[in-house]
């Protein structure tokens, strides 16, 4: 049973920018790191590596004490170089400088036959030791999964509508096979459906048209169209007490490969994107990797932001950061840390808005591709406008309201109003919109913790 | 602007921690804020590039969809005048006398209240919030040009601290300010904001004779107690003028004696279009205010016992300050309903209650100023329906 959903409520943050279909060869990265930081909701990192130690790719390199089943692995071989902790030896980087030759941990192979035959516990440990199970996301909370859990359906979004968000058809390219073994391996976890979300408006891309044994759903509208939790909204919604897991396309490729071949292979395709990036195209390169050679000579200024991610949801990184771990592209923006004389009061229609008020002539040209600097355009004030955050949440939800219900710390009424339904990601564009400058995302987060710890 | 901004510069350490003028630091901000968008740069986590809007030119982009009326305002509380005196001026000295009135009361208003909130951004710790902006500028427009400054100066100040301050600022306040400040002053000074006089300013003339200042309003309220037809009162009233004062067109115009700002239906709905086009005011509040106020009209005929009641429904959305009411004060984002279902009941009870009041009330015959202040007490009620429902879809879903 498929369903198509039209959602009319977005909006689309078009930015110049777009990397361009073509996988271009970068210098490949000399070191790579794994960010505790990354996994959100994760309490007490462990290295179970030291300095010095050599490891292949799928070595565990850490686990979270609390939930101490969930391996987090290194992504390529070769040495440890350094564990980078901040103040009160909080754990940030693992960083491993690659061998030129990848080697990898032999895992258990199983045959596409084989596949079909195993059991739900042969399935989650197998995708527990091969270090692959963090790609697995738990709703509600947007954590990573607990295995022990028994998920009531398993959510796949098999597009990203973020603003210059890479092409899915370009990241997994070839991979058919593994993400049908994937899929196969993600319905022996739950005893409810498995499904896969597909964008309505553009052709289904090579690597999902042969996919069987998922429910396919369609999506149309503007982002956040492509996000899981909007899609798991109008599927199943999250209610108080259950669980479902999603799993980002190139997890399920990754489980499958797992499976089929017995690596743990993190090998990645991501886009460098943003007005800033002289070259925007598509690099091959691996999971959690240094992102000097891409930034380095492929900027138009020298003052410009590395966001790994996208400009919604994405984190700032060192020109010589690293690649976080679930983002697939990376974003090169110009920095706004300029002040503009009469700035609220001029006419401008190379600033983008989604508002129209006096002066903002953005709505006028609604297929330009802006150039966006990471100026705030404004102070935080408090909640004067009403109305225009549902505008952009397609959702039953009032975001305001739920947005207050954290900061009061009122649980009951964060329940009541919709928590479990929503993370970060969903709220993202309210963020964006917002004329009083407030965090939303971080408020967002906040209110899961108060009620995931409660 | 480098020699501005280089002056800002080097002040700025005054007025940071550790500075000496620290508690003034709100003080600072708003003055420089004003002139430069800061160069603040978005946080590592969360989103990295932002919407062009700030509150600043939200806030300004009211005032711009005020000034239709105010400039009208300008004009017509001149021509008023020289109407009344019975002699004849041009168009700019009517405007120039018009200004002469309206000017101080603006800045009357908007020095009176920013004093206010720039005491209260040094003791609370606050910026400066640009609403005042619109506040401000509201306040003037809906009083009489004949008003005494001290009397507007003292509403502002109430107005800010009662209805805003104490419950905590900006966005927090359960009533409109400006319309509290009009509330203070009808209540607490009735002769200068009521009766037939205070309408028209008259200066050291005398008025014509026959001359009355009564509004349209209170000769329609007249015309219910005595029995005649409020068309005909209205088509008899200053016959002795001359032209027919209160024919519909020029209520629809507001060439008639009001408050400032409230006369012209035409300027009001020239600043809907400026609100609505802009997004920054809710159209639903808007059009639901004139579709309760145009229903209760009807409903009113049909149950009409005296000729006030019997009055043609469409009067009732050109007389007094409907329009000018619906249209910037019930669409305050804070004070109004906050949900969007909410909004539509919001306008469409200020519009019923509006009627109401004006036509079955003994004492006065303006019902705009209380309908608001009611249903903004009653919003908060209306979206605790509408977020109660939304809450109840999330339950049932939980349990069946």
């Amino acid at each position: 049973m498929s369903k198509l959903v039209k959602l009319k409520k977005g909006f689309d943050i078009k930015l110049a920018g777009k990397a361009e279909k073509k996988i271009e060869a970068f210098q490949p990265a000399q070191t790579f790191a794994i960010k505790p930081t990354d996994f959100v909701g994760m309490q007490r990192p462990k290295v179970i590596v030291n300095e010095g130690d050599t490891v292949k790719a799928g070595t565990p390199l850490m686990i979270d004490k609390k939930l101490d089943s969930v391996l987090y692995a290194a992504p390529v071989s070769g040495e440890v170089v350094e564990i980078k902790r901040g103040e009160k030896r909080k754990l940030l980087e693992i960083k491993i400088k690659a061998d030129k030759e990848i080697s990898y941990e032999a895992f258990e192979k199983y045959s596409e036959s084989d596949l079909k035959s195993l059991s739900k516990a042969q399935a989650t440990a197998a995708i527990l030791k091969g270090g692959v199970w963090p790609q697995i996301i738990q709703r509600p909370y947007g954590i990573v999964a607990n295995p022990e859990d028994e998920p009531k359906a398993i959510f796949i979004s098999g597009f990203d509508s973020h603003p210059l968000a890479p092409d899915y058809g370009v990241l997994l390219k070839g991979q058919e096979k593994y993400f049908q073994a994937g899929i196969n391996v993600l319905k022996k976890l739950t005893s409810g459906k498995v499904h896969l979300n597909l964008d309505q408006q553009s052709e289904v891309s090579p690597v999902y048209a042969g996919a069987q044994g998922v429910d396919v759903n369609k999506f149309s509208g503007p982002h956040p169209a492509g996000n899981v939790g909007v899609q798991i909204h109008h599927l199943d919604p999250m209610n108080k007490g259950e669980v479902a897991w999603t799993v980002n396309p190139y997890g399920v490729v990754q489980i499958g490969k797992l499976l089929l071949e017995g690596i743990y292979d993190a090998s990645k395709v991501v886009a460098i994107t943003g007005s800033e990036a002289k070259k925007a195209v598509y690099a091959k390169t691996f999971l959690g990797a240094c992102v000097d050679k891409f930034t380095t000579g492929n900027t138009h200024s020298t003052n410009f932001r590395v966001v790994s991610g996208n400009v919604l949801t994405g984190e700032r990184i060192n020109a010589d950061g690293y690649l976080g771990f679930y983002d697939h592209q990376l974003t090169l923006l110009p920095e706004g840390d300029y002040y503009e004389f009469m700035g609220w009061a001029k006419p401008t229609s190379t600033k983008l808005s989604f508002h129209r008020a006096l002066g903002l002539l953005s709505f006028l040209s609604p297929n330009k591709d802006y150039v966006l600097d990471t100026n705030t355009r404004g102070e935080e004030r408090a909640f004067v406008q009403t109305g225009v955050f549902e505008q952009v949440t397609p959702m039953d939800i009032f975001p305001v309201y739920l947005l207050k219900a954290i900061m009061a710390e009122d649980f009951d009424e964060m329940e009541e109003l919709g928590i479990y339904e929503v993370i970060e990601e969903d709220l993202a564009l309210c963020e964006f919109i917002d004329v009083s400058k407030h965090p939303v995302q971080e408020i967002v987060r906040k209110g899961i913790e108060l009620i995931q710890y409660s | 602007m480098k020699f501005l901004r280089d002056l800002l510069d080097k002040q700025k350490p005054l007025f940071e921690k550790g500075g000496k003028f620290e508690n003034l630091y709100y003080l600072y901000e708003a003055g420089e804020t004003f002139m430069f968008s800061p160069n603040h740069t978005t946080s590592i986590k969360g989103t990295q590039v932002k919407d062009a809007i700030d509150l600043k030119r939200m806030m300004i982009t009211v005032v711009v969809a005020m000034l239709p009326c105010l400039l009208f305002g300008m004009y017509n509380v001149g021509a008023q005048h020289f109407m009344a005196v019975g002699e004849s001026a041009g168009f700019g000295e009517k405007f120039l006398l018009g200004l002469k009135l309206v000017l101080p009361l603006v800045l009357v208003s908007y020095t009176a209240g920013g004093i206010v909130e720039a005491v209260f951004a040094v003791i609370r710790k606050h910026p400066i919030n640009e609403g005042f902006l619109v506040t401000g500028m509201l306040i003037p427009l809906v009083v009489p040009a004949t008003m005494p400054l001290w009397q507007v100066a003292l509403a502002t100040i109430f107005a800010v601290i009662i209805a805003k301050e104490v419950f905590g600022g900006t966005g927090m306040n359960i009533l409109n300010v400006a319309m509290t400040a009009r509330a203070f002053l009808y209540f607490a000074y009735p002769a200068q904001i009521s009766g037939d006089k205070v309408w028209t300013y008259l200066g050291d003339k005398v008025a014509v004779d026959g001359f009355s200042g009564a509004t349209a309003l209170s000769v329609a309220f007249q015309a219910g107690q005595t029995g005649e037809t409020v068309s005909s009162a209205l088509a008899a009233h200053n016959a002795s003028i001359g032209d027919q004062l209160y024919s519909f067109a020029n209520m629809f115009f507001g060439f008639i004696p009001g408050s400032i700002g409230e006369t012209s239906a035409l300027m009001a709905l020239i600043g809907a279009l400026i609100l609505i086009a802009t997004g920054v005011a809710s159209w639903k509040i808007i059009v639901s205010g004139f579709a309760g106020t145009y229903i209760m009209g009807l409903i009113m005929n049909a149950f009409a016992v005296n000729e006030f009641m019997a009055m043609p429904a469409h009067y009732h959305l050109v007389m007094g300050g409907v329009a000018f009411g619906i249209v910037f004060m019930a669409t305050d984002p804070v004070s109004a309903a906050h949900t969007e279902t909410g909004k539509w009941v919001y306008g469409l009870l200020i519009g019923f209650l509006t009627v109401i009041i004006r036509v079955t009330n003994p004492a006065y015959p303006e019902g705009i100023m209380l309908a608001v202040l009611l249903m903004n007490v009653f919003a908060p009620l209306i979206d605790y329906y509408v977020v109660n429902a939304n809450k109840k879809r999330r339950l049932q879903r939980a349990t069946v």
